[in-house]
């Protein structure tokens, strides 16, 4: 039999399902008596709703209801709840709007939804929808935060004044002044962090269903189904939780964006008990682009005062963070602890001083996307280290050497709240510069420029921060929720395990990984293991996947139900072996009597246990199954290196990566082959970042990326081939030393392609460039530097 | 209404449709041939390709009364009736080209039709180039390029045999 155990890259059990077209996702699902809702949206930014007519609508065929928020008003239904509240400096908590599941008063973005038709079929809904009246007001709308902070700007919710949903600060500001005043060098930057549309490729869908007896089940495409459970049952619907259900089957990528409580799911549920007919809602793709959580949108200003031989000496930062027009479920979180505690990166700048505002616009509400805020801090900080490179005429490599955390710092206490457990930045640098040839480049710019083009290469290295914890401490920063995660091995009585995990997988491969994780521990074969995920009805409360926290928090979950069933295990094996407790060990799913050749094999221990005849029935209870919860001691510190190279058309401002390599820290791996291609689907979406994407408003707040053809996914040919490497320290606080691998890629990646094509353009007099580097936006540049340089 | 009569999958079907009906919504929603999924509504993503008389179709972009009288195969139709899989299929998955699969069955149908088109050779550019239709959020297309070429051999030595 191959190996098929810890570090072994098993091909994946998903794929059978999935490449004979039997997935199972949502809109997949179809229930007896199904009816269909669809859902009228504003087309405007920002307006009064002065009045709804939907009589038309409602006499149209096929139509069953037609509702407004005046509707769910009237049963009591308030908003969508946030999940973190951050205070602002002075200690105050954040401004909180209402956000109402259907728009009750105003519409605060293209995308709001104003009513739901629920029909027999879906193009009738769909039909009536077109004849629903509303008559709407304009007012003026805002997308830019820096107008949004303007004089006099027009307000997204009357109650909060210069739409300041919080104004935030961490670190040591006296410091950090002090440190400026002496400094040798003073180096500034202005960054704009685009905003993303995440655009998984299943668009969102949500089923409602309710029985006789009042109990609900809601089908819906999430990444924690408890989570939504405990949001909408709890704070929306008020439907008690052993009356909910709450079900994630197979999820077509989220990325971040089904982290979060939609309004559609409460929609369909409460719905589905008015009717008491199923109803089933589909996103159409022009809807997620208007109803999707974006992410990332942050304006900063960067100051990094350095000494005369290169060190850092402090760091200072202020940021406008996007928020959009209401809070989603975790926005506040994102531009906060998990942003300004990651701006140390990997270097030992002793003093930092971050002040964010987050501010509300006439936009589609922005939360957390792939990385969530660590994209944005590392692409600052990265930007900002080539920044000062470029300034003192220190090399850049060089310049981060000096100001690297040593490997025999660890654990390390940054000034910015957090404490890395471990890393080691000049093993990743090291591997990464010799796997993409650092050395080779200057060859390989020069052989470029005969042919007319401009190369560049570009490093980053970057830190980030996994499975957000501990609960009590992300509670005490504003978390309205815990951060544990849990699992539930049940050995059957031949041996066989069934594992149900907390964690969601919504393409991370987690029936195959952490069934190699158990299969492993407890000396089973593979296909003796089973993962069961994303059912509230089968699962105990656990909190899902996001943040890269599956294997490092829900992994080590299992590992504490492992030792807990191994530790009852052992007492079973004792009193069939008849031997001390003490001198049983378990090894290779055998429990053996030390020094002897007496064994029992896993299977003949749980057979004993669910068929108690003999067995110490006084000291323990029969059965084999255990739950653990952990929560974890601190977040995990994955980092690396990302070196990307580009080649750039002068003619046509074309940017083509050529080569891009990664080397992460992301310890302890599982499975090598499901890391890699995490890995690069994350640095994928990073170059897409960088050199193709951005969701586009007008100055009013009206959506201009709308669509596929609008809004530039990459495409195969826009992407390179991606060389994947790891070089691991272990985390030290979770029994797996495990860090998360599934963000790094696009955390580190989007500053190594800008450093890249800043590096191709430095002729030009370029030294900043914000994402996206369109051809446009290249070429004009290059035509715009052109005179410049011929006359030099 | 419309009754129409096609071949899905080798079997004969008949179906009443609107004259406005896609024909992934022929398929998914009539049929319950559900491997064939809706990414967008721009006919941008390429989740929906079917197989219409041997040619790739994005099945969003065609309404199902173009149908009347054509071969479809689906995701669904490809692998062998013993459950093998097809070359395609069966390279996706030996090179971890998939994630949360709901690309899949458009990209592997339209990387077929790819294969089948090139008999004399495809470099990975032209298959990069002729992936232009299918989106994949995932996978970075770096491992589903590596299962197209993988397969290449795999299907033109089943030609040839």
């Amino acid at each position: 039999m191959p190996f098929e155990g810890i570090g072994a890259s098993v091909k994946r059990r998903e794929d059978g399902r999935f490449l004979a077209g039997r997935g199972r996702y949502v809109d997949d699902m179809n229930r007896p008596g199904q009816v269909y809702a669809y859902i009228r949206r504003s087309d405007r930014p920002h307006a009064r709703i002065k009045h709804i007519d939907i009589a038309a609508a409602a006499a149209a065929p096929g139509v069953i209801a037609v509702y407004t928020g005046a509707d769910m008003a009237a049963d009591g239904i308030g908003g969508l709840p946030c999940g973190w509240q951050i205070h602002n400096k002075d200690g105050s908590p954040m401004a909180e709007p209402l956000h109402p599941v259907l728009a009750i008063g105003k519409v605060r973005h293209v995308g709001d939804p104003i009513a739901v038709v629920i029909a027999e079929t879906k193009t009738q809904a769909k039909d009536a929808a077109e004849l629903l009246v509303i008559d709407l007001e304009d007012l003026p709308g805002l997308a830019d935060i820096r107008a949004a902070t303007a004089a006099g700007a027009p307000l997204v919710h009357d109650d909060v004044p210069g739409n300041v949903c919080y104004d935030w600060h961490i670190g040591d500001k006296d410091a950090v002044d002090a440190a400026f005043a002496r400094a040798k060098h003073v180096v500034k930057l202005d960054l704009v962090n685009n905003r993303l549309i995440p655009n998984a490729m299943e668009p969102r869908a949500a089923l409602g269903e309710c029985d006789v007896a009042g109990h609900y089940t809601l089908s819906t495409t999430s990444q924690n189904p408890h989570v939504i459970r405990l949001l909408m049952g709890a704070f929306v619907l008020h439907i008690p939780e052993h009356k909910l259900r709450v079900i994630a089957p197979d999820v077509g990528g989220g990325f971040g964006s089904k982290i979060y409580h939609y309004a559609e799911e409460a929609i369909v549920t409460w719905a589905a008990g008015k009717l008491r007919r199923p109803v089933k809602w589909t996103a159409e793709r022009s809807e997620s682009f208007m109803s999707d959580a974006h992410g990332r949108d942050h304006v900063s200003h960067a100051e990094m005062a350095v000494d005369e031989s290169g060190h850092f000496l402090a760091l200072r930062v202020s940021t406008l963070a996007n928020m959009g027009a209401y809070l989603s479920t975790f926005a506040p979180s994102v531009p906060t602890y998990l942003y300004a505690t990651l701006l140390a990166g990997v270097y030992k700048t002793p003093a930092i001083y971050a002040e964010v505002k987050a501010i509300f616009t006439n936009t589609v509400p922005v939360d957390a996307y792939r990385g969530a805020g660590r994209p944005e801090a590392a692409f600052l900080l990265e930007r900002l280290v080539d920044a000062v490179a470029h300034d003192t005429g220190i090399d850049r490599v060089a310049l981060r050497r000096a100001n690297f955390i040593p490997a025999d710092a660890y654990p390390y206490q940054t000034p910015v709240a957090l404490q890395y457990d471990s890393g080691n930045h000049e093993m990743t640098l090291a591997e990464a510069l010799k796997a993409a040839d650092y050395a080779g480049f200057p060859a390989r710019r020069a052989e470029a420029a005969r042919r007319g083009k401009l190369r560049g290469i570009g490093i980053s290295t970057y830190l980030e921060a996994c499975g957000i914890a501990p609960s009590q401490v992300a509670g005490a920063l504003g978390a309205r929720a815990g951060l544990y995660e849990v699992a539930n091995i049940r050995v059957h009585p031949t041996g066989s395990v069934t594992v149900f995990t907390g964690a969601h997988s919504h393409g991370q491969g987690h029936e195959t990984t952490m069934a190699q994780l158990v299969a492993d521990q407890l000396g089973v074969p593979l296909d003796q293991v089973d993962v069961v995920h994303g059912d509230t009805g089968e699962i105990p409360f656990g909190m899902g996947t996001y943040g890269s926290r599956s294997l490092a928090v829900g992994g080590s979950a299992m590992v504490k139900a492992m030792d807990k069933i191994i530790a009852k295990g052992k007492r079973i094996a004792a009193h069939l072996m008849e031997a001390a407790v003490e001198d049983i060990e378990f090894k290779d799913g055998a429990f053996r009597v030390t020094g002897t050749d007496k064994a029992k094999a896993l299977a003949e221990i749980s057979l004993a246990a669910y068929v108690p005849h003999n067995y110490p029935i006084e000291e323990l209870e029969p059965g084999l199954e255990e739950t653990a919860f952990y929560d974890p001691k601190n977040f995990t510190y994955p980092g690396g290196c990302h070196v990307c190279e580009v080649e750039i058309d002068p003619e046509t401002g074309v940017t083509k990566v050529v080569n891009f390599v990664a080397v992460d820290d992301v310890g302890r791996v599982i499975n090598p082959m499901i890391v890699e291609g995490q890995v690069q689907g994350g640095v994928a979406q990073g170059i897409g970042q960088a050199l193709l994407e951005g969701a586009a408003y007008d100055a009013n707040g009206q959506l201009l990326s709308g669509s596929f053809m609008d809004y530039t996914m990459p495409r195969a040919d826009n992407l390179p081939n991606i060389t994947v490497g790891t070089e691991i320290t272990l985390c030290t606080h979770n029994p797996l030393g495990s860090k998360g691998c599934g963000e790094v890629g696009a955390i580190g990646s989007p500053p190594a392609v800008i450093n890249a094509v800043v590096d191709a353009l430095k002729e030009y007099g370029v030294r900043h460039l914000d994402m996206p580097a369109t051809a446009e936006k290249i070429w004009s540049i290059i035509q715009a530097n052109r005179p410049k340089m011929a006359a030099e | 209404m419309a009754k129409i009569s096609l071949k899905v999958n080798g079997k004969a079907v008949s179906a009443e449709v609107e004259g406005r009906t896609l024909l992934v919504e022929l398929l998914r929603e009539k049929l319950g041939l559900t491997g064939t999924h809706v990414g967008c509504d721009t006919s941008q993503c390429g989740a929906c390709v079917v197989h219409v008389n041997g040619d790739s179709v994005k099945s969003c972009t065609m309404l199902a009364v173009q149908a009347e009288g054509a071969e479809i195969t689906t995701i669904e139709g490809l692998a062998a009736a013993d459950g093998t899989l097809h070359p395609m299929q069966a390279m996706f998955r030996e090179h971890h080209a998939l994630q949360c699969g709901f690309c899949t069955p458009g990209m592997v149908m339209s990387a077929i039709d790819i294969v089948q088109k090139h008999p004399a050779g495809l470099s990975e550019a032209q298959i990069r180039e002729e992936l232009e239709g299918n989106l994949c959020r995932c996978t970075g297309y770096h491992n589903i390029v590596k299962a197209i070429a993988a397969a290449f051999p795999l299907m033109h030595q089943k030609h040839a045999a």
